[in-house]
């Protein structure tokens, strides 16, 4: 059935069809309507889940860690600052290897203060163990939830989905909303082998010396590897199932490019209607969207980036004293295998828009160079 | 006490569960062993409102015939029990002495 909504509303659809069955959660902009849709279907009975109204972000996701760790399907949705204020316990789940799934409303953090859409707040979390979705549509927001329960459970690591404040949260789409029939058999109940048990009880991620502990931390990374394994496998399977595709990464028209734009989130959208403009006018130009920042689609990127004579890398987010981040990890996924120049723009920062116009500029300024002459170049600052 | 389960050595990473797990519930781990102060109750004056026993964030309390009981296997010595009690019929005495 198609229907218009929202981002954060194809959020609240994807956690109802996935049938979650414990969600905690605290509000905040840009992220309010989707537990607040979600508080609507499980009042109404719509869903059979617990609500847990909780007094902070970080209680959210420790709820989260609790019902996940007695075999319960887990949601929450967090943006920016309570996401940060989430840390210690994302480390916690991912740790723990439960496979929670949660939505990040991309926003800038503060100082100061903000509402507005960047990268930063969850690319800061890109060491904790979460795997990270980035999305461009609101139909890609409520598969990816599907999907993102589907491989969690499998690999036994939690997953963030993440989405644009504003751009993709706020704004309306049409989108299909798959039958809870075919998503039934898409998504089996999930059956957790170590969930908590009354009458068998065990403590969960006690004291563990230097003889032991690096050996989980092996585990994770081989669960990591095995998830890039269960995406690609389920890019086929989802499409097979709903006639939808998501594979790790994006290519458009990087064959015969000779300068590849890499954008996340809705800029890309944006990048691949420059990208056509471009082409009209005879310039080689293509677009590879990321669309997986964990784990890492090492072997993607490289195959997709073969033949280009530069890369673009346009961050919305920075490393303050570094670069963009986007652009430190595929840099260094290309070190050592191509020697292709690579320049990073840092453009959008705290919701200013990205146009096709700002693509366009950034193209023709990097035709005149044939390195980069600085480390990075801001686009559209005022002087 | 939780049923003694035969202790488990892992001699492979294959063996091991994807996270930490304890072989035995909390309830055999005594971790009333580093406590300096200990609590005391003079029943004479306890009015059995059971304050402490839900203030001990141990559980180290138990009730037994509408009497609270401090568990020494697990009282870590906090005095939290002693702070709450409207009574003040709990005192923290030096472990040893
Ligand atoms: S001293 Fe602390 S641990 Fe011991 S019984 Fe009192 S409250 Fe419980
Ligand atoms: S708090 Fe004090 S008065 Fe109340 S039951 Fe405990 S010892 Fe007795």
């Amino acid at each position: 059935m198609k229907k218009v909504m929202m981002g954060n509303h194809a959020i609240s659809h994807g956690a109802t069809l996935a049938r979650v069955q414990v969600i905690a959660a605290y509000p905040i902009t840009p992220q309010t309507q989707v537990v607040e849709l979600l508080s609507e279907i499980v009042a109404d009975q719509r869903l059979k889940a617990e609500f847990i109204k909780v007094e902070s972000e970080h209680s959210a996701m420790a709820a989260c860690i609790g019902a996940s760790s007695a075999g319960a399907r887990a949601f929450t949705a967090t943006s920016a600052q309570g996401l940060a204020l989430m840390h210690e316990l994302l480390h916690w789940a991912a740790g723990a290897r439960l496979p929670i799934v949660m939505a990040d409303i991309n926003r800038a953090m503060a100082p100061p203060w903000t509402i507005w859409t960047d990268q930063n707040d969850s690319l800061s979390q890109r060491d904790t163990g979460w795997m990270q979705f980035y999305c461009q549509s609101n139909q890609e927001v409520l598969d990816s939830v599907i999907m993102a329960y589907k491989v969690a459970e499998k690999v036994l690591m939690p997953v963030m989905i993440v989405l644009d404040a504003f751009s993709l949260s706020h704004t309306y789409e049409i989108v299909d909303l798959p039958d809870q029939a075919v998503v039934d058999k898409y998504l089996p109940p999930f059956d957790y082998k170590y969930k908590l048990n009354v009458s068998d009880p065990h403590t969960y991620g006690g004291l563990t010396t230097p003889d032991w502990y690096m050996e989980f931390r092996v585990k994770m990374q081989e669960a990591m590897d095995q998830a890039l394994v269960e995406i690609k496998k389920e890019a086929v399977e989802f499409e097979k199932a709903f006639g939808r595709r998501y594979d790790p990464v994006e290519p458009y028209m990087v064959d015969d490019a000779d300068i590849v734009l890499v954008t996340s989130g809705t800029a890309a959208s944006t990048a691949r209607f420059a990208v056509d403009q471009m082409r009209k006018k005879g310039k080689k130009v293509g677009n590879l969207r990321m669309r997986l920042l964990r784990p890492f689609p090492f072997a993607d990127v490289r195959e997709h980036l073969k033949n280009a004579k530069k890369v673009i890398i346009v961050d919305r987010n920075i490393s303050y004293g570094y670069h963009g981040i986007w652009a430190q990890e595929v840099k260094s996924a290309l070190y050592g295998h191509s020697k292709v120049p690579v320049f990073n723009f840092i453009a959008g920062l705290g919701g200013r828009d990205i146009f096709p116009e700002t693509f366009v500029e950034i193209v023709n300024k990097v035709k005149k160079l044939k390195k980069p002459d600085q480390e990075l170049y801001w686009v559209e600052v005022k002087k | 006490m939780a049923k003694d389960r035969k202790k488990i050595e892992f001699q492979k990473l294959d063996e091991l569960p994807p996270m930490v797990q304890s072989q035995r519930s909390m309830a055999a781990n005594p971790t009333g062993s580093w406590r300096n102060l200990k609590p005391v109750i003079d029943l004479a004056s306890c009015i059995h409102c059971t304050i402490c026993w839900k203030f001990c964030p141990d559980a180290a309390i138990d009730w037994v015939d509408d009497n609270p009981v401090i568990n020494l296997d697990f009282c870590k010595g906090c005095g939290i029990c002693a702070e709450e009690c409207p009574k003040k019929c709990i005192e923290m005495v030096k472990e040893g002495k």
